[in-house]
């Protein structure tokens, strides 16, 4: 049946989507790899971690997109979830450090050795196999959403309620990580990554590596949302989102619907983090905090939510404006972030492919009304 | 092509013209990058020293540069955001191609950034007091190591104020738990009974005292003079204060040290009940030598306001500045290798009235000064070391440290060197 | 060395004693000789010399020297480079004027770079408190004599026996004598009397029974033996059970102190959120604008009218009211009014004005704190029972209190209240009736607003007053109001409260970091029993 959708699901918009997503991508990595560093054709592994980074970003602000475009649900906590993917590879990263932390203790990381600490936790057994971390990665976030909505979602917490809840629990995890005694690292986290799979983390190869399997990662997660969306189950999280009580009085648990999407957005947020982290080099408990979750969603905003091209193009325009701005003109990063926000918001509530879909059509219809005076008035009609 | 495909290529093209314009530009200067966040949390200490930087690189160039050649700060903005300080990072490095980069606060922020410059073998100075327990090739460690603070400041209360019960009171990060621990080894070794030391840790930005000072009052009424060693970060330093002043814990009963609170600090606090509490640093605004003086009146004017003040991570970058500069001038060269192989053993004035020289280890020398807070919200100088300390990258105060030395000279050329088992790389087990 | 001092200081209060007792003639040339030499070598000594020289002043027993003490301990006594010669020294703007020590003479105004200070350590300042309370241990001034009584107390010496004894005999003042009388126990409890003495002494002490007469008594059971050390101990455990009784009042205090801070800080939010429904991000700069405007008022009237310093914060609270509610009115017209009903876009947007306010804040004043000053009445403690209770947090509770109730008097006895309430019960209707929405609108967010600020100037005085100010209380802000209910301002200060307490009782056994991580886990539990808060209002309208 997902087959089906997948096939049915891929327009062309995907397709371009698509295209253009592994064309930078493999161009960036040519470029990369190709010339020899100091020709004017080579990109600077600068340009790969950072686009890796961005397609990080992109892939969590789709399951953003898809919890609060299709659903309704407005999640202020999704870092939680990304973080905590992000936590389970950098878990594992750590141990695969082995014997060549700085205090050169076999199996413990560094941190543990000047905490005086005797042996591995727990809950870090396991993590030096990749095939465990890497089911993680995506069973910590996804379980922690299954039961933080298995309750909100049953006692129908909606709307700001649940928004401010999901705040709290991000809030929540932030301190709660931030303690040394908690056995992630404290404030300084897990740093310091030797190599994944073998392959060290250091070298352009790898970096690239990285970027693809973000690109890849972006592209499935993007194909699952399509076919999410596109089923018969999307519809009903649409109805959901548009008039919750109807829906449930027409039969539907809305509360089903909600859990299942929630929990496979935490989970595609999960597996953002884990590409995220070994391309950044840290995991922290501040990217927990509550501000990076509103800026998810301010992506979503910005590039069009409800439009799944959208999300994915907002997070990777944001973050492409915070490298800019944050090099150029650092004391005015935030007025940019916060009028963007206003911005947004006000002039643009269907976001970036709302305006073009609204030229496109003003476009189209300039184009039409050359050919037939008939046509202009459907046509516009479609526009709105 | 359609339009959005069009779109795309060209947003495309942006990203790589922006990503490569720089490194086309000639190199007919010297780039120095300034790493400080500008926003968010550590904005509050860190925009201080991307001015004090601001103002070296502008004083060095009326001067005439280095080698002959202007320099050229770049600034960017790392935000207090952790993985970004790494990405911005890479971009002085990769994009700006800068020769040396002055930076980071919080250890976290270096931590994160480490693995990049040595990957691209860069040079960064780090001007903050932090925790010890590393030592890299590419970074020179300006501020104190926990042997340059927090021993000769319980030292000193040991001896002068007679202190048995001691409060050790931080912030839950990695430097107050590492100074703590060394502490509490330090102070057991000194026959401290374990039931004297009080160790309490609290969140960042923590702003209600009430329970903690009382507990603090609690554990000084023993009979046994009592004493706080204070790591409490930053902003949580004012709240902190001020309930201590409110709750009446007098500096002539309970003293309060304190490594993390300067002049900067106290700039946002009523000093008034606060006078007679201490801090241990390498450098106080109050010190009175004509460099200081003539450092404080450029800076004043630089930043246009003469009630600014000065602290001690300026005063490492300052350091840090002239060390890098004369390293240069004796290697003639701004390439990394040459000015780490010219670096160590260069020494430079201080502000303080001495010299201060690079170790092997790449921490430097410096004298440890204890002051008291004054009503004016400075500190005056009760008690300096006789001569200069020398910072220690590994503690001899813990256990996995102990037998570690950092030599970066040839032929040893090693951070973490086993004296032990004679061989680099940690315990070597 | 430790024994001659503690004898010269019984010896200097037997001096003091007699000094005030025998109202004695004005000393002595040789004296007045003896004064000037010992206050000439004080210029450039160091530690060790100057602490004998505080002796040996102290020792003239001379009145004049108690003015010259308290300035060496609060490092207003310097000395003039130029000829050494020791001066008062008060700073005028970056001058400084300085008078002669013993004849209170003028002596002119001079440059920093002149004078320097004489530098005193905290040793020297415990020396100082000791022999200011021997020297004034009879000062007609009651309070000073408390004051000396207290200070003997502390430090507690068996040489200081007779003078205290004396001292007793003659005071009249049942406060001062019962001090006087701690006092004494101390020191005989330091002394070689009697066990018999020893143990009348830990009565007395057992019966002040707070932490300092518990360190006594502990180190007392620590060094003592055989009957006097199992009395002792007896005292410890009940000194000990008596502060364990008052350990949860404190608690109670602290949680009411911390929930009335949650309060002041939710309560704009209360209007804004709960009765308008909108989610206003950007609330905690309203509470950072609110501490600014302090500042600014504050350093105004530094420069200008420091007699004012006191009032600075009755002048800060309307006019902090009135340019937070001015940005509030502002965001609302500027922002809000488009999004009405859209609260999860109102949400993001307030979100990045509050981005843009703590950057143009930050570019104004610049990213360090700023020094907000307590006025005389909220610095300091008293005490009830074994309570302290600090002036601020008091002021703060009380303030919060009365915000509560005019806020209340205002939402129900005034027009504005009316017409507030209706336009949330039913828009359409409430325009029906002529009143102007879009007034009320504004004027509701603009008093949600308001509140914040005020709410500032209050958090000036615990808090750091720095960009991020707000950025702190935005999330607790937003859990008291969704635990109290929304649209319920009972439910927002019972939430407060609750909060605060549960918050601090927590502490003691989990930790400042999971106290408060439990407190949120348990808002998260709570809203899932009850969607609506603890005090939710019924009704369809609420089901938008």
């Amino acid at each position: 049946m997902i087959l089906r959708l997948l096939k049915n699901g891929i327009d062309r918009k995907s397709w371009i989507f698509l295209g253009v997503l592994f064309a930078v991508t493999f161009g960036v990595s040519i470029l990369n790899l190709a010339p020899t560093p100091g020709s004017t054709l080579h990109l600077s592994s600068f340009v790969v971690t950072v686009l890796g980074k961005y397609l990080t970003y992109a892939l969590l602000a789709l399951s953003v997109d898809l919890v609060w475009g299709y659903c309704g649900v407005l999640s202020l906590g999704h870092a939680a979830f990304f973080t905590l993917g992000g936590y389970a590879m950098g878990m594992h990263l750590m141990r695969e450090i082995g014997p060549r932390g700085v205090y050169g203790h076999p199996i413990l990381p560094d941190f543990m050795v000047f905490l005086n600490w005797q042996e591995l936790p727990w809950f870090w057994l396991g993590f030096d196999m990749f095939w465990f971390a890497a089911l993680m990665v995506i069973l910590v976030p996804g379980v922690l959403a299954f039961v933080f909505g298995w309750f909100a979602f049953r006692s129908r917490v909606t709307g700001v309620y649940l928004s401010i809840i999901t705040q709290a629990l991000t809030f929540a995890l932030m301190l709660a990580f931030f303690r040394n005694d908690m056995g992630f690292g404290g404030n300084n986290g897990l740093t310091d990554f030797k190599d994944i799979l073998g392959f060290n983390l250091q070298s352009d190869g790898t970096r690239v590596g990285l970027l693809i399997a973000s690109a890849v990662a972006l592209a499935i997660g993007f194909l699952i949302a399509r076919a999410v969306v596109t089923s018969k189950f999307g519809k009903v999280l649409i109805a959901i989102r548009d008039a919750e009580s109807r829906t449930r009085f027409l039969g539907y648990r809305a509360e089903n619907y909600k859990l299942l999407v929630w929990t496979l957005s935490a989970s595609m947020a999960g597996v953002a983090g884990a590409l995220y982290v070994p391309q950044v080099g840290i995991i922290n408990p501040s990217e927990f905090s509550p501000a990076n979750s509103i800026e998810v969603v301010i992506y979503v905003a910005l590039g069009g939510r409800g439009t799944l091209v959208g999300a994915a193009l907002g997070g990777v325009l944001v973050n492409f404006a915070k490298t800019i701005f944050t090099g150029a003109f650092p004391e005015y990063w935030l007025f940019f972030l916060g009028g963007l926000f206003v911005v947004s918001t006000l002039f643009m509530p269907k976001g970036i492919i709302g305006v073009w879909g609204h030229i496109a059509n003003k476009w189209r219809a300039a184009r039409a009304r050359n050919a037939s005076s008939t046509l202009q008035a459907n046509t516009l009609k479609k526009g709105d | 092509m359609t339009p959005k495909f069009k779109s795309a290529v060209a947003a495309a093209a942006l990203t790589a013209s922006v990503f490569t314009a720089h490194t086309a530009l000639a190199a007919d200067t010297i780039k120095v990058g300034i790493l400080h966040s500008l926003s968010g949390t550590m904005a509050i200490s860190e925009t201080t020293l991307k001015d004090v930087m601001l103002m070296l690189i502008e004083d060095q160039n009326k001067k005439g540069g280095v080698l002959g050649k202007k320099l050229e700060p770049v600034v960017v903005d790392p935000a207090s955001n952790w993985p970004l300080f790494a990405e911005k990072a890479r971009e002085l490095l990769q994009v700006h191609k800068v020769d040396v980069v002055f930076g980071n606060w919080t250890s976290v922020s270096r931590k994160s950034v480490l693995p990049v410059f040595e990957e691209l073998n860069g040079i960064l100075f780090y001007p903050v007091q932090y925790e010890g327990e590393e030592s890299s090739k590419n970074v020179f460690y300006t501020g104190a190591a926990p042997n340059q603070q927090a021993i000769p400041a319980v030292d000193y209360l040991m001896k002068n104020e007679k202190v048995e019960r001691w409060v050790l009171a931080g912030t839950d990060y990695v430097y107050p738990r590492t100074t703590n621990k060394i502490l509490e080894t330090y102070l057991k070794a000194k026959g401290v009974a374990a039931d004297d030391i009080m160790v309490n840790y609290t969140p960042f930005g923590h702003s209600d005292w009430q329970t903690i000072v009382a507990n603090i009052k609690k554990f000084g009424s023993a009979g046994k003079k009592t004493a706080v060693v204070s790591t409490i970060n930053g902003d949580a330093n004012v709240p902190f204060y001020k309930e201590l002043g409110n709750q009446g814990v007098k500096a002539e009963d309970i003293p309060v040290v304190a490594f993390s609170v300067g002049e900067e600090e106290l700039a946002g606090l009523d000093t008034r009940p606060l006078v007679g509490h201490l801090a241990a640093w390498n450098y106080f605004m109050s010190i009175d030598t004509p460099s200081n003086d003539e450092f404080i009146e450029k800076w004043q004017k630089f930043i246009k306001d003469d009630k600014r003040v000065t602290n001690d991570p300026m005063e490492a970058h300052y350091i840090g500045f002239q060390m890098w500069v004369k390293a240069v001038e004796n290697a003639n060269s701004t390439k990394t290798d040459d000015v780490l192989d010219a670096i160590v053993g260069v020494t430079v004035p201080n502000l303080t009235g001495g010299y201060s020289a690079m170790m092997p280890n790449h921490h430097i020398t410096k004298p440890v000064l204890i002051g008291e807070i004054q009503e004016d919200g400075q500190f005056e100088t009760v008690w300096r070391t006789p001569g200069l300390v020398a910072g220690d990258a590994w503690s001899d105060f813990l256990p996995g440290s102990k037998d570690l030395i950092a030599d970066w000279r040839k032929p040893l050329g090693c951070g973490n060197y086993n004296v032990k088992a004679n061989k680099c790389g940690g315990q070597g087990s | 060395m430790r024994f001659i001092q503690n004898n010269l200081f019984g010896f200097l209060l037997l001096w003091g004693f007699l000094f005030f007792g025998l109202q004695a003639t004005s000393p002595t040339l040789a004296a007045e000789d003896n004064l000037t030499t010992h206050i000439g070598t004080m210029a450039a000594a160091n530690f060790t010399a100057l602490s004998k020289q505080i002796e040996a002043l102290a020792a003239t027993g001379d009145p004049r020297v108690v003015p010259i003490l308290e300035a060496l301990a609060k490092g207003r006594l310097f000395f003039r480079k130029s000829d050494k010669k020791v001066v008062f020294a008060t700073k005028v703007k970056r001058r400084y004027k300085l008078s002669d020590p013993l004849s209170g003479d003028t002596l002119g105004e001079v440059k920093k770079s002149k004078v320097k200070k004489i530098r005193v350590n905290n040793k020297l300042r415990r020396q100082i408190r000791t022999v200011l309370g021997g020297l004034t241990l009879l000062s007609p001034d009651p309070k000073v004599r408390l004051k000396a009584a207290e200070a003997i107390f502390k430090s507690g010496d068996a040489t200081a026996l007779p003078a205290l004894e004396a001292a007793i005999v003659q005071e009249l003042d049942t406060d001062i004598r019962a001090v006087l009388r701690q006092a004494r126990a101390v020191a005989v409890l330091k002394s070689d009397r009697p066990d018999e003495d020893k143990k009348a002494a830990l009565t007395i002490l057992e019966a002040r029974g707070d932490r300092d007469a518990l360190s006594v008594v502990t180190a007392v059971a620590r060094t003592s033996t055989g009957d006097l050390k199992a009395i002792a101990d007896r005292t410890v455990t009940t000194i000990q059970e008596t502060l364990e009784l008052w350990n949860i009042v404190q608690n109670i205090w602290y949680g009411l102190s911390l929930g009335s801070v949650l309060l002041l800080a939710a309560i704009g939010l209360a209007i804004t959120f709960g009765v308008m429904g909108v989610i206003n991000m950007a609330h905690g700069e309203m509470v950072m604008i609110g501490a600014y405007t302090t500042f600014v008022v504050q350093d105004i009237i530094r420069t200008s009218a420091p007699e004012l310093f006191d009032y600075s914060l009755a002048i800060a609270l309307p006019l902090a009211f009135l340019v937070a509610g001015g940005v509030g009115v502002a965001i609302e017209r500027g922002v809000i009014r488009f999004l009405y009903g859209r609260p999860l876009e109102t949400l993001l947007a307030t979100w990045g004005v509050s981005l843009v306010l703590q950057q143009t804040v930050r570019t104004i004043f610049g990213p360090t704190n700023r020094e907000v000053g307590a006025p005389d009445f909220m610095s300091g403690a008293f005490e009830i029972g074994h309570l302290t209770i600090t002036y601020n947090r008091l002021w703060i509770i009380v303030f919060s209190l009365m915000v509560m109730v005019a806020l209340m008097m205002l939402l129900k006895y005034t027009a504005l209240g009316l017409q507030m309430r209706a336009v949330t019960q039913n828009r359409k209707m409430a325009g029906a009736m002529g009143i102007r929405t879009n007034w009320i609108d504004a004027a509701t967010f603009g008093l949600g607003s308001g509140l914040a600020g005020i709410a500032g100037v209050a958090l000036s005085q615990i808090d750091n007053v720095s960009p991020n100010l707000g950025q702190s209380y935005i999330i607790d802000s937003f859990m008291v109001v969704v635990f109290g209910g929304v649209g319920n301002l009972w439910g927002t200060l019972v939430g407060a409260l609750t909060l605060g307490i549960a918050n601090k009782f927590l502490e003691p056994f989990a930790g400042a970091v999971l106290a408060k991580v439990f407190v949120l886990i348990f808002i998260i539990l709570f809203i899932q029993k009850r969607p609506r808060g603890l005090f939710a209002l019924k009704g369809r309208a609420i089901e938008s």
